[in-house]
């Protein structure tokens, strides 16, 4: 009915390109920017932001950059939690070292930090391939954590090893820090979270998209017909420990507040990301955001529904979240091996015929 | 479904709210995961001691309390929703039993002026109330055990542990990492040498830790640890065959729990307290006839008497008179979450009130004022009977070297002030 192509037309190529062809997809698209931008900042208290929209932008992010190095360009990592710390701590360190900078700043140079760290561990990737560099990866997610925990000018020689982060502004309004009105870091992070997929989304669309793809498919043809290795291995591996490099900081800084590295940033935390983008739906963008939805909202919406709605023992509800949720994780996965976004797909496909069937 | 979840999160709020009064008592809870095990009887103390509350007096001041559970894991994400969830219903005070929530509590509260009180874990230097207005640690803190550790080995040793050995086994996280500074300072003062042995969490690999035990023989081990790891490490210690009466634990590494997995192996394990262990308290009367008699009791009901058990009944208490002071100094019973602050900064306990309410000894003699949040630091060691299966406390309830301790709480906390431009209370 509405939602197809027919007569929309196209008169550029631009147009043609575009990342929402569809008339009825884009207005969804927009419609979704104004609401998050322009309605939600109006209504959410400090229980929406901090425990439902905060982890959820964050986790974006990171699902985000991960889905670049592993749905994109095919490289398996389990560092994800190793390069949050290295963003947490880079940011840390800039946050104190340097306070009258501007917490944006510090969020994207900590990027640009994580990036750095993990170009130096993506070097592996070009000796070694598949299950062998997700244990690299393994290494470098055991070693950040022991390296963060071991060196004490990281935390800032503090007694106890956890790193706080001071209250910091943006425009004169709070960012960071315990004083901050709901829709300051609510905002803050929905930029970032904005920016970020806008970039991946072309990044992956354009030239560098398609050799990273290359590279996934069949490294040996990427390389016959001129895609260097090194170049697309190594820039896979910078750009996806940007976007997770921020995550981190945000996650640090805007988030949580105080950070303990072997508890928030250990290897739990890599599978958690991982999980994320296989069951969004590896290289795809919407994929990264349905994940991170179902892997940080379900548990919240499951623990309100049981012991806030029906009022059962919270140890008898945690309990039954897991299996709730791994349940879930298994059906989805048998049902549609690659994700929530083929779902999605598949269900646009058949809106497109609707009502009709052929 | 997010809209869905608003309407649910509404309607739950809307079920859960009643109309009349309450005092609302939050108890962000880890009754699943690897720290469970300590979890359980301290979430069931502090909801039998309620229960029992408000069977027996109906409420505090004719105001019925309310436990506001809210199950964390002992993770930090799930204790900032938990905290969240709970702060707008009117929670009066915050007892996380987590040093890492602790650390993100503690700016959150103070900005939404709520009480945090952190009974002998949290951040050490919180003691100090010019800088910290709403945290409170009092009986005791991290440095008081680790002092009082100390001092019981140099009674031990008639007062000279100087080229002694000493190994600290610790949980690698911010709770295990808080003695550390102590312990270096007193290894100065004493002579002893420092052996620092970190265990990652959840603790329950530690096969190379005692390897190095075994070789390097120190003559004491203390152990910070929590969780399975207390569990592990007392197994592993009987596999080397380490003297238990050498080897104490930290007062969150001496519950039943912690040693009844070893057997008889971990007999005359010590561990520190800073509660009276057992059952001979006439409080426990009162809970048998108005909680466990009349099955109200949380959980599986299985904890009662463990030592953590009493630990949260005693923070119970402290809570409980707290809130008593707070509605004395505003005449009113349904106290606010600033009031509450002012019956915990005022509080004063004395052997009189322990003694009315069936807790003498269980705890010191102490007051708490504006410039101290952290009270007297008393500490006592208690020693594993593993035939018959109890906790004997075999010193009384010492005082830690203050002249160590002060100086490092007045450098963290000033150092924290500064760091986040605090102007100093109380003056």
């Amino acid at each position: 009915m509405f939602y197809r192509e027919a007569g929309d037309f196209k008169t550029t190529y631009a147009d043609d390109n575009q990342t929402f062809p569809i008339k009825f997809d884009r207005y969804r698209y927009y419609f979704v920017l104004v609401f998050a931008f322009a309605v939600v900042p109006f209504v959410i208290n400090d229980y929406w932001v901090n425990a439902i929209f905060l982890p959820f932008l964050i986790y974006s992010i990171a699902a985000i950059g991960l889905n670049i190095l592993v749905g994109y360009c095919g490289q398996v990592s389990l560092g994800t939690g190793g390069f949050m710390a290295v963003g947490a701590y880079a940011c840390y360190k800039l946050m104190t070292a340097f306070p009258e900078v501007n917490i944006f700043f510090h969020v994207l140079l900590a990027g640009g930090v994580t990036a750095g760290v993990g170009v130096l561990f993506g070097l592996p990737s070009l000796r070694i391939k598949g299950f062998y560099l997700a244990v690299a990866t393994l290494a470098a997610q055991f070693f950040l954590v022991w390296l963060f925990n071991r060196v004490p000018w990281f935390y800032n020689y503090s007694a106890s090893g956890q790193i706080s982060a001071p209250e910091r502004t943006l425009f004169g309004f709070e960012v960071t820090g315990p004083n901050t009105s709901a829709w300051a870091p609510y905002l803050f992070c929905l930029v970032l979270v904005t920016l970020s997929a806008l970039v991946a989304r072309n990044l992956t669309r354009g030239m560098q998209g398609r050799q990273w793809m290359a590279i996934r498919d069949m490294d040996i043809a990427a390389e016959i017909i001129g895609v260097n290795p090194l170049r697309a291995k190594l820039t896979a591996f910078a750009v996806s420990s940007f976007f997770v490099g921020i995550s981190g900081a945000l996650f640090f800084s805007v988030y949580l507040g105080a950070v303990e590295v072997g508890e928030a940033f250990g290897i739990q935390k890599s599978f958690l990301v991982l999980f994320m983008i296989i069951i969004g739906g590896l290289g795809s963008i919407f994929g990264s955001f349905a994940g991170a939805a179902f892997l940080v909202l379900m548990p919240v919406l499951l623990k309100n529904v049981l012991v806030g709605m029906l009022g059962w023992p919270t140890d008898l509800a945690a309990h039954l979240e897991f299996l709730i949720v791994g349940a879930l994780i298994i059906i989805f996965l048998i049902a549609e091996p690659h994700g929530l976004a083929q779902l999605w797909r598949v269900a646009k496909e058949k809106l497109r015929l609707w009502p009709f069937p052929h | 479904m997010k809209l869905k979840l608003a309407t649910w999160a509404t309607a739950a709020l809307m079920t859960a709210s009643p109309v009349l009064a309450d005092l609302v008592m939050p108890s962000l809870s880890f009754r699943t995961g690897p720290y469970a095990v300590g979890g359980i009887p301290l979430a069931d103390g502090y909801a039998d001691y309620f229960t029992m509350v408000n069977e027996r007096d109906g409420g505090i001041g004719g105001v019925p309390v309310r436990v506001l559970e809210c199950e964390t894991g002992y993770n930090t994400e799930k204790g900032v929703e938990c905290y969240e969830s709970t702060k707008g219903e009117g929670s009066l005070l915050y007892q996380p039993f987590s040093t890492g929530i602790t650390y993100q509590l503690i700016p959150k509260v103070s900005a939404d002026g709520i009480a945090l009180h952190t009974m002998g874990y949290g951040r050490t230097s919180a003691a100090n109330g010019k800088v910290f207005s709403n945290v409170f640690n009092f009986p005791a803190n991290y440095w008081d055990a680790a002092s009082v550790a100390i001092n019981y080995l140099l009674d031990e040793n008639g007062g000279d542990i100087s080229g002694k050995k000493i190994a600290l086994v610790y949980h690698n996280s911010a709770y295990g990492k808080e003695p550390i500074r102590t312990l270096e300072k007193l290894s100065e003062k004493h002579g002893f040498e420092l052996l620092l042995l970190a265990v990652d969490h959840p603790g329950q690999e530690q096969k190379s830790q005692w390897l190095q035990i075994r070789r390097e023989k120190p003559d004491n081990v203390l152990m910070w640890g929590w969780g399975v790891m207390n569990q592990v490490a007392v197994q592993e210690a009987a596999n080397i065959r380490y003297p238990m009466e050498n080897f104490i634990g930290a007062w969150w590494s001496g519950a039943e729990a912690d040693v009844l997995p070893a057997g008889d192996a971990a007999n005359g394990y010590k561990a520190l307290t800073m509660n009276g262990v057992g059952k001979d308290f006439p409080i426990y009367d009162d809970l048998q006839k108005y909680v466990y008699d009349a099955g109200l009791a949380a959980g599986a009901g299985n904890q009662t008497g463990t030592v953590l058990y009493s630990r949260t009944i005693y923070a119970g208490f402290l809570a409980h008179m707290a809130i008593l002071k707070a509605q004395e100094m505003h005449g009113v019973a349904d106290i606010t979450q600033a009031m509450m602050v002012d019956g915990m900064e005022n509080l004063e306990i004395t052997d009189a009130m322990m003694e009315k309410y069936g807790v003498a000894g269980m705890g010191p003699e102490f007051s708490v004022s504006c410039e101290n949040h952290g009270g007297p630091g008393l500490g006592a060691v208690t020693q594993w009977d593993a035939s018959a299966g109890v906790w004997n406390q075999i010193t009384d309830f010492k005082v830690s070297d203050k002249s160590i301790i002060d100086p490092l709480i007045l450098e963290d906390s000033m150092a924290f002030a500064a760091e986040n431009n605090i102007a100093e209370r109380c003056n």
